[in-house]
């Protein structure tokens, strides 16, 4: 990990408290210390308030957070006590924040070596062509492509990946004592991730760089922090080593954090045998959106019970398969057969009776159900509209889902609003199945959830499969979840099937050069796992170079 | 006290209360005025007494009576014009989102070129050619003021299609008509009431201005904007005459817009510029 | 870039066309029977057929729009129905008034609203924003007579500051034309300031809530800096859109002004047309607003596209 971590403390944060401005308390009595050159780990759920906690060590609070009570002290100095002048001085200079979204956090009217310079010029501690010679210097250690004239470029010009790369030399451009990282590879696909993963880890080393590294995904801050602090609720749970952390965990909170990620094949064995029968079948299939080539020749097969995963990164096209699937986007070509007969292209041609046998379950539960429907409504509507039943029938019928789903009975007369973000997609769940359909398209059911949450719902889309005898689309880009619950799993990249196996045989023997990239690019729970990935690049190099 | 599960502010207070007045005199006026609406009861532009506390209008009708009357006649108009516009301009714009294609296109460039010529210029050339009277002017009116709220209609109806729950309504195969009035108009609601207190009191001013050009609301009948027009010499003399009538335009706006702003605020989120640094 | 600036005008071209077409409709077409509609129950029909042949109405239609158009687009349009004078000659000078006022009350205006709008917006929910909330939405609610007569009452009758009638003709000195129509601008001003600082306002706080406003902050950026640089070039273009909505009503709000201080402008003109039902000079009016409308529409356009950075710069 970091070298001989000096241990002089340069962030110490006492009794923090913050406050919303209605009054309720987001964060509690937490505190925080950070020595020179350390790297800390925040982890915790949505809501545990660790974004909250990075911005107000720069004692900064968002509109409608107020920071109640509590002690920031940065190399010495009670940045609370300063005035507005003085807690600005220190801002940038010699603490300074990395945020989620970099696209989002750049001025598009700017150029980026505009904004990379800003904050020296403003603290004065360079001229304009200093300013610039040391943004030239940091963009070569961020390997961006032509860092000479990167700068000249607008926000607009620039992909994701490149923009969180110069956010991170805008970060450095003070040569602070402390950086806040918020998430900082959370937005970024997998392959992209572990690159910009690694050029933070050498940069913060490099320059002897104390660290806030915020997340929720502890796999990911394993790889480049020193010791790791668990939050719940705005409340510390746990904090220790890294290592400690891991294999050590003293909470049952964070011990259940840490399995999260490891119970893989012990959870495919509990799933359901997959029967003889194919229950849809698609053969060549060609999409376009408009003159885009989308879907390039896709062929694929579902059988009953069985669970299939289609996995790829953004613009891969595995939404769009879903969407053809359903009927909303019309294939150009390509033959669809489902339970034994073709299947009609288009979704108007479709009669009610086959509507209602395949059904689709959303990524964002918030925006999947209608807020100002009552969930009785939400679930009784597709079981009054398919099946044409009385009330009291829908009635019943709704709570039948409630219990199939494990959703308390009376939630029924409540509004989405009133829910958490797992029991809404229990309700999306609940929704489908209230079709009574054969087969279930799932499209990332589980990316907005909470890891732990998420699970919860995995173990219940297993559960149902088996009861109901369900097949499964399910759409993804998190390996993780692939492994827990796909029997097969077809592996997409650019709008081809790259590969399309027994989930065992791909993860185990990966043939296409693309899937051996995507599997060795997701973080495993242990502390050296980045280590070995550059070692094994290093090899990899060196053996390429001697062959040549 | 709460009024809709929110507590108004003073302002909103103040809104509510001359509101409601308004109303209750719109409705109860012919109960509640002290003379007849065309009774001559003193002098012209008599000074504010006992018998006449608004003093006497410019031929000697008693001016609080004409000044109920014309509130009820000028709320009662633009009352019309404005539920007739925003059903026009509801059913174009969600029908518009929903549907999408040709149809959006048409209705689009229509309200484009209807938009293209300012209101007061289109409804003075219709009023020019066809006359004024009441139905005209709540159907002119009403259709120019359709085209705004169409924009409104249409960009929250964009904004709701793209919902996943309005999908999958549209993948089980429900109906337009179902979508709209299910999926659609429950989320749109708040933003439509505030739009449609702010298109009041324009649709109230407006019609208020026409009367005062003279080319609204024609005599007999008493309006607010006319009575203005009516007794605008008395200026030159240095009465109030004219005041009055035009205060009365101006209470009911300012209430209605303060408690349209009240609305407006209470989903409101604090902005960027009120963080703490 | 280019491309999308020529676009633009080409569509303002077309939209002129279109509302041209829809102006005659609505004058000539729909009426039915313009000759019945304009002289009354009572006329002859030797009445009649003298006011369809001198307004051309037994030709077709098409044919009737296309000389009308070609007309107008050569400076002719037509006759007054009701003194026989040539239009143009009476809207150039009239039109060059409303102009005059309109620019007077748009030059006091438009700094004022903008500036007041962007204070407010960086004193959010301070007593003073909330303070100038009330007196804009009180603003914004009062009718422009009541406005234009408050002002004439205590500006021009109790202490005779300014005229209460505003003459102007032609030739009269800059100074004297300025002093005349002081009050009318003053009154159009309010009226239409109100709405450009609540929109200018609303414009800015958007800004101020975006992602790169706040890692502005964090880099240590004064409050002053933050605006000027960071927020001001992003609410270029929503403010624009502002001034150009305004203006379009500064356009329509004239005519009231005109009617109240008897100034000699193009809004004057259309009103006395209609209570006459002239129809040739509603519509040449209508078409002479309606150039200026949809003008100042399609520059406020072209502006944003010209403020716009991923527009000026290309992938």
């Amino acid at each position: 990990m970091s070298e001989q971590a000096n241990n002089q403390l340069i962030l110490e944060i006492k009794g923090l408290r913050l406050e919303s401005i209605a009054g309720a308390t987001i964060v509690d009595n937490v505190d925080v210390r950070v020595n020179k050159g350390e790297v800390l780990g925040l982890i915790g759920e949505s809501g545990a308030g660790k974004s909250t906690i990075g911005l107000s060590s720069m004692s900064y609070a968002r509109a409608g957070v107020h920071i109640a009570g509590g002690e920031i002290i940065l190399g010495g100095t009670n940045i609370r006590a300063l005035n507005a002048d003085g807690r600005r001085d220190m801002r940038g200079k010699r603490i300074a924040y990395i945020a989620q979204s970099a696209t989002a956090a750049f001025n598009p009217a700017h150029t980026l070596m505009d904004q990379v310079c800003e904050a020296p010029l403003i603290h004065k501690i360079m001229n304009r062509t200093e300013a610039e010679a040391w943004a030239r210097q940091l963009f070569k250690a961020l390997d961006l492509p032509d860092p000479e004239n990167f700068g000249a470029r607008y926000p607009h010009q620039a992909s994701g990946g490149q923009l969180q790369r110069a956010m991170a030399a805008m970060a450095m451009s003070c040569r602070p004592d402390v950086l806040i990282l918020d998430e900082p590879t959370t937005a970024l696909d997998v392959t992209t991730q572990i690159e910009v993963l690694i050029l933070l880890k050498s940069l913060i080393h490099q320059y002897h760089t104390a660290a806030i590294y915020i997340t929720h995904d502890l796999a990911v801050v394993a790889q480049v922090a020193d010791r790791i602090k668990v939050l719940r609720h705005g409340k510390e749970v746990e904090e220790g080593l890294t290592g400690q952390i891991l294999h050590n965990a003293k909470q049952d909170y964070t011990a259940r954090l840490v399995a999260v990620r490891g119970a893989a094949a012990s959870e495919r064995a509990a799933q359901g045998t997959v029967k003889d029968s194919t229950v849809l079948s698609i053969k060549d299939c060609q999409a376009y959106y408009g003159t885009f080539h989308v879907v390039k020749g896709v062929s694929l097969d579902v059988k009953l019970g069985e669970t299939v995963a289609v996995v790829g990164e953004s613009g891969s096209g595995k939404s769009t398969l879903a969407r053809i699937i359903t009927g909303l986007l019309p294939p150009r070509s390509g033959e669809i057969v489902f339970q034994g007969k073709a299947l009609p292209r288009s979704l108007k041609e479709r009669s009610k009776e086959l509507k209602q046998r395949i059904q689709l379950v959303y990524q964002i539960p918030d925006v999947a159900i209608n807020p100002r429907q009552s969930l009785m409504e939400i679930i009784g509507r597709p079981v009054q509209f398919y099946f044409g039943v009385g009330r009291k029938e829908m009635e019943e019928r709704a709570r039948e889902l409630m219990n199939l789903v494990e959703l308390p009975v009376e939630f029924l007369s409540r509004r989405p609003g009133q829910l958490s973000g797992g029991q809404k997609q229990r309700v999306c769940i609940a929704r489908a199945l209230a079709a009574r359909p054969d087969m279930i398209i799932l499209d990332e059911p589980t990316s907005a959830l909470d890891p732990l949450v998420a699970e919860e719902i995995l173990t219940l889309l297993r559960k149902l499969q088996k009861e109901l005898n369900l097949s499964y689309i399910l759409i993804t880009h998190d390996l993780d979840v692939v492994h827990r619950i796909a029997h097969r799993t077809a592996v997409m990249l650019q709008g081809k099937f790259v590969a399309f196996d027994a989930t065992d045989k791909i993860f185990d023997n990966p043939e296409h050069p693309y899937t051996q990239k995507l599997i060795t690019a997701v973080p495993e729970m242990r502390v050296d796992w980045l280590d070995e990935v550059l070692e094994k690049r290093k090899q990899a190099k060196e053996a390429n170079t001697a062959a040549a | 006290m709460k009024v809709f599960g929110h507590k108004p502010t003073l302002s909103a207070w103040f809104g509510l209360v001359v509101m409601a007045l308004f109303i209750f005199i719109a409705v109860f006026t012919p109960w509640l005025a002290p003379y007849g609406e065309s009774q001559n009861v003193g002098g012209t532009w008599d000074e504010p007494s006992m018998a006449m506390l608004l003093g006497a209008d410019q031929i000697g009708r008693d001016m609080l009576t004409r000044i109920m009357y014309g509130a009820r006649m000028t709320i009662g108009v633009a009352l019309a014009i404005t539920l007739l516009s925003f059903l026009i301009g509801i059913v174009e714009g969600f029908v518009s989102a929903v549907v999408g294609g040709w149809v959006d296109v048409f209705f689009t460039r229509y309200v484009d070129v209807m938009l293209s010529i300012p209101g007061l210029i289109f409804a003075l050339i219709i009023l020019g050619v066809f006359g004024s009277s009441i139905p005209v002017l709540i159907l002119t009116i009403a259709v120019l003021d359709s085209n705004r709220v169409f924009r409104l209609a249409r960009a929250l109806g964009m904004n709701l299609t793209v919902m996943e729950y309005v999908e999958a309504a549209r993948l089980r195969g429900e109906g337009l008509w179902w979508i709209i009035r299910r999926e659609i108009l429950p989320n749109a609601w708040a933003p439509l009431v505030s739009e449609f207190g702010l298109r009041f009191c324009f649709n109230f001013l407006f019609i208020a201005g026409l009367s005062f050009l003279g080319l609204g609301i024609q005599p007999p009948y008493a309006d607010l904007g006319g009575m203005v027009r009516e007794n605008a010499a008395a200026i030159n003399f240095g009465m109030m005459a004219p005041i009055y009538p035009a205060t009365a335009i101006a209470l009911l706006t300012v209430s209605v817009n303060l408690v349209v702003d009240w609305m407006l605020s209470i989903d409101a989120r604090p902005s960027g510029a009120q963080a703490e640094l | 870039m280019a491309k999308l600036i020529l676009n633009r005008l080409l569509l303002g071209v077309l939209t002129l066309f279109a509302v041209s077409v829809l102006i005659f409709i609505c004058t000539q077409i729909l009426p039915g029977d313009v000759a019945s509609a304009v002289l009354g129950q009572g006329a002859t029909p030797e009445a009649l057929k003298v006011f369809r042949k001198e307004l051309g109405l037994d030709l077709p239609a098409w044919q009737r729009y296309v000389n009308w158009l070609t007309g107008a687009l050569h400076g002719n349009l037509g006759v007054a129905l009701t003194n026989k004078r040539v239009i143009i000659d009476e809207i150039a000078p009239r039109l060059a008034n409303t102009l005059f006022l309109a620019g007077y009350a748009a030059a006091i205006a438009i700094p004022l609203a903008v500036g007041l709008g962007i204070l407010q917006a960086i004193n959010e929910g301070k007593l003073v924003d909330k303070l100038a909330n009330l007196i804009t939405l009180t603003a914004i609610s009062l009718p422009e007579f009541f406005i234009a007569y408050l002002l004439i009452i205590f500006l021009a009758v109790d202490v005779e500051w300014f005229p209460s009638l505003s003459t102007v003709y032609k030739d009269m000195p800059w100074a004297e034309r300025l002093y005349q129509t002081t009050l009318p601008a003053i009154t159009l001003t309010l009226l239409v300031a109100a709405h450009m600082q609540r929109m200018t306002r609303s414009s800015v706080l958007s800004v101020m809530s975006t992602p790169y406003i706040e890692m502005a902050f964090l880099k240590g950026a004064r409050r002053g800096r933050v605006i000027v640089r960071h927020a001001l070039p992003n609410a270029a273009a929503p403010i624009i859109t502002v001034v150009a909505l305004n203006l379009a009503y500064l356009v329509v709000g004239v005519v009231v002004i005109e009617a109240v201080f008897v100034y000699p402008g193009l809004g004057q003109l259309m009103v006395d047309a209609v209570s006459k039902r002239d129809v040739p000079v509603i519509q040449a009016c209508g078409l002479v607003f309606a150039m200026v409308f949809v003008s100042l529409n399609t520059l406020a356009d072209i502006l944003v596209i010209l403020v716009n950075p991923r527009l000026r710069h290309k992938r």
